[in-house]
């Protein structure tokens, strides 16, 4: 949900015609066309009035009061509407295909540029904001940025157009073109006006409609909760009251626009009828003909409806500076990740690790202090410790999803921040706690476009156990998974992930509680196939099974190293070790959980 | 489209198949007569706003009496244009009130039948059970009662409206041409037809092109939701660049589409104003051909060119305002499929005194040869035939899948078995007010689901009247007061979203209390399988041990030392009891249960 900022006050239209500008300047061509249509438009427009006024002058006034016509002079009148038509409509199709394609190029080109920097900023800027926050940025907010330029191309031809209109205005009467120098810019202000009246309710609107929508997900997510203690009625209650409060927002809405709508609809209506009385008098004084009355008074019911254009414009400027602020924060966050020009020495074999006095904070708290251990080559470390004692810290670092704020991590003695772009990825894998699928097929989603034969992603997915149910998925590796896909079970995902961690031969294996949701047995022979890689494994585990097979247990508490040793030093010296490792072995091995 | 809900049947079964599909207007009708609120006044809003559209009227008519007859002498008659468009400026004045009016009460009417609606649907889906059958479909109920009523209320206030002018325009429009010179009023209708007839054709490009849209505008959501949530992966395995490429790729099919739409609707625009440049030199021809024969007058004929304009916009519109009806009428079918849906548990005191009270006192549990089965689906709990006395401790154990769950929701009426019947205290569960069972009956689930409130406020779920106070002593009674005194705000703190503010077993404490403060006599204890620090673990057993005494306790057994101090087991396997008994005879015995023992044996110790 987009919580809707309040808009800045001051300097908005200023900012606001900053980012069409910015618009007009990265899309100049479709902008032009758009314009240009735009300025047809409105000189068709124009014209249509004039010509309107000419027929009638010269053909109808004439032909009825004489009781003859000729037919040249009917075709003639025929050709000309027609054609006034037709290059208008050529205006109208040009204005809006232009203003649709640049807007929605627009789009298209800062959803990109904001993807693009998601994808190169660091996975602690990540951690910092919520994943909504992030989603809304690349799609409400720059959807709001770029609100105004559907309009705004109308809007330019119709300030050209009554720049023409005061000027047709002044060569036909004076007098008149005061009568419509006053109509249309009321119009104008009038819809600047409105939209500072409405805005702040529309934004009230959508906040409301975001908490009625809010309770519901709640609501219906706690359903066994509500149900199971009879709350439905009060949760109806906590429902109704947010209803009607957006209810009551909406007629106040109504009201507003209720009130400029007609108000809207009357001007110009007001002002053809002032034409009429005033023309007339100026009829009988001689100063124009009939002819010239009708095409002023024609004018004024052309214009009404385009005049507003402007004001739409307007309208959409606050929500367009709010989302283009907070497109922008996300276009100028800085915290790249620097990097080296080192590569490991190509090759196998697994690489050492070495902490040596890492220190990491996330936010204010320090959650990882002091820490120093080194891990030989091949090894199975285990990471072991309670809830928050920073072991997933501790993962992350090992792969440089984050970097320490003291000491360094050594790979085969290269400080990871030395080596250069891609060679860490080259080298390490991590398999996270969630497992995350694209939205792609099997396939896909182990080799993630990596030159791979399907002989190469079965192996993976044997040693990951994973290769039963793909090869039982209805189209085996190329079953699409992920979001839209084939659903699978949080332990079909956890494999799928793992089988990508192991395809690509990882010197460095990370686990980060990576089989959570796979059945014990699965996860034993799942470790036990790692052991014929050529890998050095780090793996958090919770498992009592699944620590014992490890060479050497790394036991942290309170985001310390507390002891390391194997499973059975540990297990006798270290109480604390001992009895973590039971009240996870209480609850984790119970049979009947987790699915195969 | 479809009752959407529909799709739920195959699972849930709670939905009603028979609900035919309606046709847009029975739909309409269908959703005045459930919500009286739409009726309200709307005679006088039709006839007001009939009168608002007079106005646009006016206009071709003071050009008409102006032209016809303060212009037809030798000078101006400048009394007779004055006092015309004096009336005609009346006329505008009090159109534009009748259209003021109008709006209000539009919105009024609209806005208090939608909110209506809403509600109703609210209560609707809470008494589904649906709700809790198919996690997966929530998602598309609480759309039922948001964007599906936001749809209605968007399109009431700017497509419904306009439709409403529109047609009031045309058909005022009409009269005046008819009334003017028939001859043309013909000529106008004949240009208009082709366009009036296509505006269906039209229109179902339109809508196939917005369909894509929003198909496109989704996967684009999709690849840039892949690029944040998959953020770790992304960077651990450096696959920023073939990200960046899916994104792309998604942006580009999205705004191809866009563009695609917009051609379409540029086009449709077009058609309209050419069909009025078309219709307007026609009227010219044909007008003046009449004029010379003296079947129309000057004015008639240039108020005419005037009354063409008014046909323009709503011809103009049309394809997008039946756009925005469709899915507005979608909307509609889809909020009324809810209400339509029969609650298939139903509460037999709703609204009346019908139904029994439980008696006073433990509660005694029997199922009588009870089976149940999904509809369509094989029976996935058969012959359970069991008695359990008043203040047993019954724990029930099995593999995942094997109708453990079932047992607990036709014990708390969650759902009715399909055969035989489940009795408490003698008395058959479809008989008792809902009232008495979930006062006396409560069932703390796996999740222990919080609200985004104060750790005070959940508890209160159980009982609404409890002071601050009176739930920190709950929490004391519990053995919990020192886990209480360790938050920021005491029972104040706020649990966050979810409750995710506090972990996972500490969220099952609140849950517990939540329950004790409730005080049922029959508790039905789902157990959590996720695991959670010692610490808490250690609380989370004294808790539990403090709210189960004394009461009927049923518990969804995932660890075995639960069944080790229970009263009593029940073995659950493939959907039938397969053994029952305490925990140190059954595990004497081979069999499931011994099985089961010996695994988590071998696993924890």
């Amino acid at each position: 949900m987009t919580t809707a900022a309040p808009a800045p006050a001051k300097g908005v239209l200023r900012r606001g015609f900053g980012i069409l500008w910015v618009a007009v300047r990265e899309q100049p061509g479709v902008f032009t066309i758009s314009a240009v249509g735009s300025l047809l438009f409105a000189l068709t427009t124009i014209a249509q009035a004039y010509v309107f006024g000419a027929i009638t002058n010269r053909v109808i006034v004439p032909s009825i009061r004489d009781g003859e016509v000729g037919p040249a002079a009917l075709a003639l009148s025929m050709l000309a509407v027609m054609l006034v038509a037709t290059l208008k409509v050529a205006g109208i199709v040009a204005r809006r295909l232009g203003a649709g394609i640049m807007q929605y190029r627009l789009q298209a080109s800062y959803r990109q540029r904001v993807t693009r920097r998601y994808l190169s900023l660091p996975f602690s800027w990540h951690q910092r904001h919520p994943t909504g926050e992030l989603l809304s940025n690349a799609s409400s907010d720059v959807e709001a940025t770029w609100a105004p330029i559907a309009p705004f191309p109308f809007a330019v031809g119709v300030v050209v157009m009554l720049v023409g209109t005061v000027g047709l205005l002044l060569a036909t009467d004076p007098v008149l073109a005061v009568v419509g120098s006053v109509v249309f810019p009321t119009i104008a202000v009038l819809t600047v006006l409105y939209s500072r009246r409405m805005s702040p309710l529309i934004t009230e609107a959508q906040q409301l409609r975001g908490e009625v929508s809010g309770i519901a997900h709640e609501s219906f997510d706690g359903a066994l909760v509500v149900k199971t203690l009879g709350r439905e009625g009060s949760e109806t209650d906590r429902f109704q009251a947010k209803a009607q409060e957006l209810r009551d927002t909406m007629i106040r809405v109504g009201r507003v626009r209720g009130l400029f709508d007609p108000v809207m609809e009357s001007l110009p209506s007001f002002g053809v009828l002032v034409v009429l009385y005033v023309g007339t008098n100026r009829v009988g004084s001689g100063a124009i003909d009939a002819g010239e009355l009708v095409r002023v008074a024609y004018l004024f019911t052309l214009l009404a409806f385009p005049v507003r254009a402007i004001g739409w414009v307007l309208n959409e400027m606050p929500r367009s500076v709010v989302g283009w602020d907070r497109v922008q924060r996300v276009l100028t966050a800085t915290g790249n990740q620097s990097y080296g020009t080192e590569r490991l020495a190509p090759g196998p074999a697994p690489t050492t690790l070495e902490l040596a006095g890492v220190g990491f904070s996330y936010g204010d708290v320090e959650v990882l202090h002091d820490v120093s251990f080194e891990v030989a080559a091949g090894r199975t470390v285990a990471v072991v410790g309670p809830t928050g004692s920073g072991k997933s810290s501790l993962a992350s670092l090992l792969v440089r999803l984050v970097d320490p704020d003291r000491g360094t991590v050594r790979l085969d003695g290269h400080d990871l921040r030395d080596l250069a772009p891609g060679a860490l990825a080259e080298v390490a894998a991590l398999v996270p706690q969630s497992a995350f699928l694209f939205d792609d097929s099997v396939r896909g989603n182990v080799t993630l476009g990596a030159e791979l034969t399907d002989e190469d992603v079965w192996a993976a997915l044997r040693v990951a156990q994973a290769d039963g149910f793909v090869a039982a998925l209805p189209r085996g590796l190329d079953t699409v998974v992920g979001e839209r896909g084939t659903t699978l079970s949080g332990g079909q995902r956890q494999r799928l992930a793992l089988a990508r961690a192991i395809v690509r031969r990882p010197r460095l294996l990370v686990m980060d509680d990576a089989t959570s949701a796979v059945d014990p047995s699965v996860e034993q022979r799942i470790l036990a196939g790692l052991r014929h890689a050529a890998s050095t494994v780090v793996v958090v585990a919770y498992r009592r099974a699944t620590i014992a097979l490890a060479d050497e247990v790394v036991y942290v508490a309170g985001g310390r190293l507390a002891d390391r040793g194997t499973h059975a030093e540990l297990t006798e010296r270290s109480p604390g070790y001992r009895e973590l490792v039971t009240a996870y072995s209480r609850a984790e091995a119970e049979p009947t959980v987790g699915a195969a | 489209m479809t009752v959407t809900l529909a799709p739920a049947a195959d699972t849930a079964g709670t939905v009603d198949t028979r609900t035919v599909e309606r046709g847009a207007i029975a739909t309409l009708a269908h959703g005045l007569r459930t919500t009286p609120e739409f009726r309200e006044g709307l005679l006088v809003t039709v006839l007001l706003a009939l009168l608002a559209t007079a106005g646009r009227v006016v206009v071709p008519v003071a050009v008409q009496q102006t032209i016809d007859r303060g212009l037809s002498g030798d000078s101006p008659d400048t009394d007779l244009v004055r006092r015309a468009c004096l009336l005609a400026g009346v006329a505008v004045l009090v159109t534009a009130l009748a259209s003021y009016r109008m709006n209000v009460r539009l919105y009024r009417t609209t806005e208090s039948g939608l909110a209506a609606l809403r509600v109703r649907a609210f209560r609707r889906i809470h008494d589904l059970s649906v709700l809790h059958q198919a996690a997966e479909r929530r998602g598309s109920l609480v759309s039922r009662v948001t964007s599906d009523v936001d749809t209605i209320s968007t399109f009431m206030q700017w497509g419904g409206l306009l439709i409403v002018v529109s047609v009031a325009q045309v058909l005022l429009a009409t009269v005046l041409m008819l009334f003017w010179s028939w001859q043309l009023t013909v000529v106008v209708y004949v240009c208009f037809l082709p366009l009036v007839l296509s505006i269906r054709s039209l229109q179902k490009r339109l809508q196939v092109a917005y369909q894509l849209v929003r198909l496109r505008i989704g996967e684009l959501l999709g690849a840039v939701a892949e690029s944040v949530v998959g953020a770790s992966v992304i960077r651990a395995h450096a696959v920023e660049a073939r990200t960046a490429e899916r994104v792309d790729l998604a942006v580009d099919h999205a705004r191809s589409s866009q563009t695609k739409a917009q051609r379409i609707a540029a086009v449709t625009f077009s058609a309209g104003e050419l069909t009025a440049a078309f219709a307007t030199g026609a009227v010219i021809v044909v007008g003046v051909l009449l004029g010379v024969d003296g079947d129309i007058t000057t004015g008639r004929l240039v108020g005419f060119l005037f009354l063409v304009t008014l046909f323009v916009q709503p011809v103009q519109v049309a394809t997008e305002v039946l756009n925005e009806a469709q899915n507005a009428v979608a909307g509609l079918r889809r909020v009324l499929g809810v209400l339509d849906t029969p609650t298939d548990v139903a509460d037999p005191g709703e609204g009346g005194t019908a139904g029994r009270d439980l008696p006073d006192g433990p509660i005694a549990v029997r199922f009588l040869d009870t089976g149940f089965a999904y509809p369509g689906g094989p029976e996935v709990l058969s012959d359970v035939d069991l008695e359990i006395a008043p203040r047993t401790r019954v724990a029930v154990v099995g593999e995942t899948g094997s109708g453990k769950t079932t047992l607990a929701k036709l014990l708390t009426r969650l759902m009715d078995p399909t055969r035989g019947q489940v009795l408490l205290s003698g008395v058959p569960l479809t008989d008792l007010r809902f009232a008495s069972l979930r006062q006396r009956v409560v069932m703390v689930p796996q999740d222990g689901f919080l609200f985004d409130a104060s750790v005070a406020d959940n508890v209160r779920y159980g009982r609404a009247d409890l002071t601050d106070a009176g739930v920190l002593a709950a929490f004391v009674a519990l053995g919990l007061g020192d886990w209480v005194a360790g938050l920021g705000d005491g029972v104040a703190s706020q649990v966050g979203e979810r409750g995710e503010s506090l972990s996972v077993g500490e969220r099952q404490l609140v849950a517990i209390a939540r329950a004790y403060v409730a005080d049922p006599d029959l508790l039905v204890l789902d157990e959590a399988t996720s695991a959670v620090d010692p610490a808490t673990e250690v609380r989370l057993q004294r808790a539990l041990d403090s709210l189960t005494r004394g009461r009927t306790t049923v518990a969804i057994a995932h660890r075995l030392s639960t069944a080790e101090g229970a009263d009593e087991v029940l073995v659950v396997d493939r959907g039938r009891i397969v053994q029952r008994g305490p925990h140190a005879e059954l595990v004497q015995v081979p069999g499931t249960y011994q099985d089961l023992h010996a695994s988590w044996v071998s696993q924890s110790r």
